[in-house]
């Protein structure tokens, strides 16, 4: 659905996006993830066809941003940084004004829009001024704004910015919903937003492509080793602690036990893998072979906060003002 | 064609929703209907007193109230027209509404001539508040209506002109404040060439005569009609509005 090949963007002084290459697939929710100024709002505004690349092609429902922009507009929609809207119209009237510059006709208008409403819960503040609205209901209209003629592809930077957590969960609600039937690209520089609606993760630090994988292999290939928690049940004081420890380490594959504070009538140890290692069964055949009850055992994996810092930190970890400023650009 | 009509009518909604255009409307009115009050006045003292001598002249309320007075209000509209055009481009850029425009599938083209034309007509219910002086014309005399409308067709063309301008020149800033004071400065420069005509007629002279906005709107004034100077506006408005054109799709490129 989204092709793009070494793309790059130059400012005046700034590299902003540094020979980018990925795909999404039709369908997919992909997370744009990079700290501030790392060039996600640039490469959007180059999918977008807002701005034009310096080098490197990009690709939107099978149409090229330079070569046939208006093609790939109809396709798109996108919530900008800060939602695009005119504090002197209604709601009803602002949306009523983009879909029909979005070529929705005339008569299919009030349908749309009474549709895209109701999606965003903004039945309320239907007929407010937007100038009067608080940043969450803003935000919203932002959102029903990018979706109301239906595109192929949505993108998304930062939609969940300046909501409640209330609000945040009905959007990320109203997020998978809209996968599916839509291709959907969101930025964030929030985590646990990716971890919680994104299927995949790009994640790119000063305009470089850092890395892009699912959530899920993402944890495990930065790790390169499983972490996983073991808790054996104990009762008065049986089995020992130094010998379970013992008889963990001699697993094959397992690189490092370490034992953590012991709950009544638990023994806890976290034991790391060797790279590429797959340790849970022969875990856990260890301990029930050796007589105990295996109270518990599940995998730690690094969190995503982790990982960013790991991959974004690898460079120099404070973004230089330069690059912050091409990003606002 | 539809988008064109769509952010026509946006635009010209919103100078109704702030107090611009009723400010601008009474304003003009206001200077306007002082104008008037003065011609009027002078006229009708100068015909009793030529009357009391004996002098039996026709009044010509063509020469000595329309003209002079339609000649002020264009005038008057080099004044109002920065503050009717700083904002079409310049603050979309400012608030980030451009975002919007520049990726719905509208062209530039159509956004800018939409925006050209939400101004024009603003500017059109600003002259309509002097049809109110003129008509009192109409009712209580008899002037010839051809000279007036040539003259109304020369305030509308040398507005487009200069509205085209101000679009093009709220197009290379995101601060109001500069594109109004900009804008303004232009005005007031197309207006100070016609001047210099008056001091130079050699062929420099005339070449910057020419290119004044103001000495074509003369002979409309005067009720002449030539194709001349209706070439000159509408060339000017096709010229400003490809500066515009050309202004936004470096505004790509550059921002």
């Amino acid at each position: 659905m989204i092709k793009v090949e070494g793309l790059t963007k130059r400012y005046a002084r700034t590299v902003a996006v540094d020979n980018i290459s990925f795909e999404v697939e039709k369908g997919q929710i992909v997370g744009f993830l990079g700290p501030n100024g790392a060039g996600k709002t640039t490469t959007m505004r180059i999918l977008t066809c807002f701005l034009p690349p310096s080098e490197g092609s990009a690709n939107v429902a099978g149409f090229d941003v330079m070569a046939n922009p208006l093609e790939v507009k109809k396709r798109i929609g996108y919530l900008p940084e800060t939602p695009p809207v005119y504090p002197e119209m209604e709601v009803s009237e602002y949306l009523v004004y983009v879909g029909r510059l979005k070529g929705i006709s005339s008569g299919e208008i009030n349908g749309k829009v009474s549709d895209v409403v109701g999606k965003c819960a903004l039945g309320e503040v239907r007929n407010k001024l937007i100038g009067q609205l608080s940043k969450g209901y803003r935000q919203r209209v932002g959102i029903a704004q990018a979706i109301i003629h239906n595109p192929a592809v949505l993108i998304l930077d930062e939609p969940t910015s300046g909501l409640d957590p209330k609000q945040i969960i009905e959007i990320r609600e109203l997020l998978r919903h809209l996968a599916g039937e839509h291709t959907i690209i969101l930025s964030t520089h929030i985590l646990s937003e990716v971890e919680h609606s994104c299927e995949r993760v790009i994640i790119i630090s000063r305009g470089k492509l850092v890395a892009i994988d699912s959530v899920a292999n993402l944890t495990n290939r930065l790790r390169g080793s499983e972490a996983v928690a073991v808790e054996v049940q104990a009762v008065d004081g049986q089995p020992n602690a130094g010998d379970v420890q013992q008889r963990l380490e001699q697993v094959s594959g397992v690189s490092r036990v370490m034992a953590k504070e012991s709950k009544d009538g638990g023994l806890l140890f976290e034991v790391e893998s060797l790279q590429g290692r797959h340790i849970r069964a022969d875990l856990a055949r260890t301990v029930v072979n050796s007589g105990w009850n295996l109270n518990e055992m599940r995998s730690v994996g690094l969190s995503l906060e982790d990982i960013f810092l790991q991959l974004t930190s690898a460079e120099k970890p404070a973004e230089s003002s330069a690059a912050q400023e091409g990003e606002k650009k | 064609m539809t988008s064109v009509l769509l952010i026509c009518k946006k635009e010209f909604k919103s100078y109704f929703t702030g107090p611009i255009a009723y400010l601008l409307m009474a304003f003009f009115a206001l200077i306007f209907g002082f104008g008037f009050y003065t011609a009027t006045r002078d006229v009708v003292r100068f015909s009793l007193q030529a009357q009391m001598m004996g002098q039996q002249q026709p009044m010509n309320l063509n020469d000595q109230i329309i003209r002079p007075l339609l000649g002020f209000a264009s005038t008057i509209a080099l004044f109002l027209i920065p503050m009717i055009t700083m904002r079409l481009i310049a603050e979309e850029k400012k608030t980030g509404t451009i975002e919007l425009l520049l990726t719905s599938p509208v062209n530039d083209l159509a956004i800018i001539v939409g925006k050209w034309l939400g101004a024009m007509l603003l500017y059109l219910c600003i002259l309509g508040m002097s049809v109110i002086n003129i008509a009192m014309l109409f009712a209580w005399g008899k002037p010839d209506w051809k000279p007036v409308a040539v003259a109304y067709l020369g305030l509308i063309l040398q507005g487009g002109c200069l509205l085209a301008i101000g679009t093009f020149i709220s197009t290379t800033t995101k601060n109001q404040i500069i594109a109004g004071g900009v804008t303004f400065f232009v005005c007031l420069l197309l207006w100070l060439l016609s001047w210099f005509t008056a001091f130079d007629t050699g062929p420099f002279g005339q070449v910057i005569a020419y290119l004044s906005i103001i000495t074509h709107f003369d002979n409309f004034a005067k009720g002449l009609l030539s194709t001349k100077d209706v070439v000159f506006y509408l060339s000017m408005i096709f010229f400003a509005l490809f500066l515009t054109a050309r202004s936004m799709e470096s505004l790509r490129w550059r921002s």
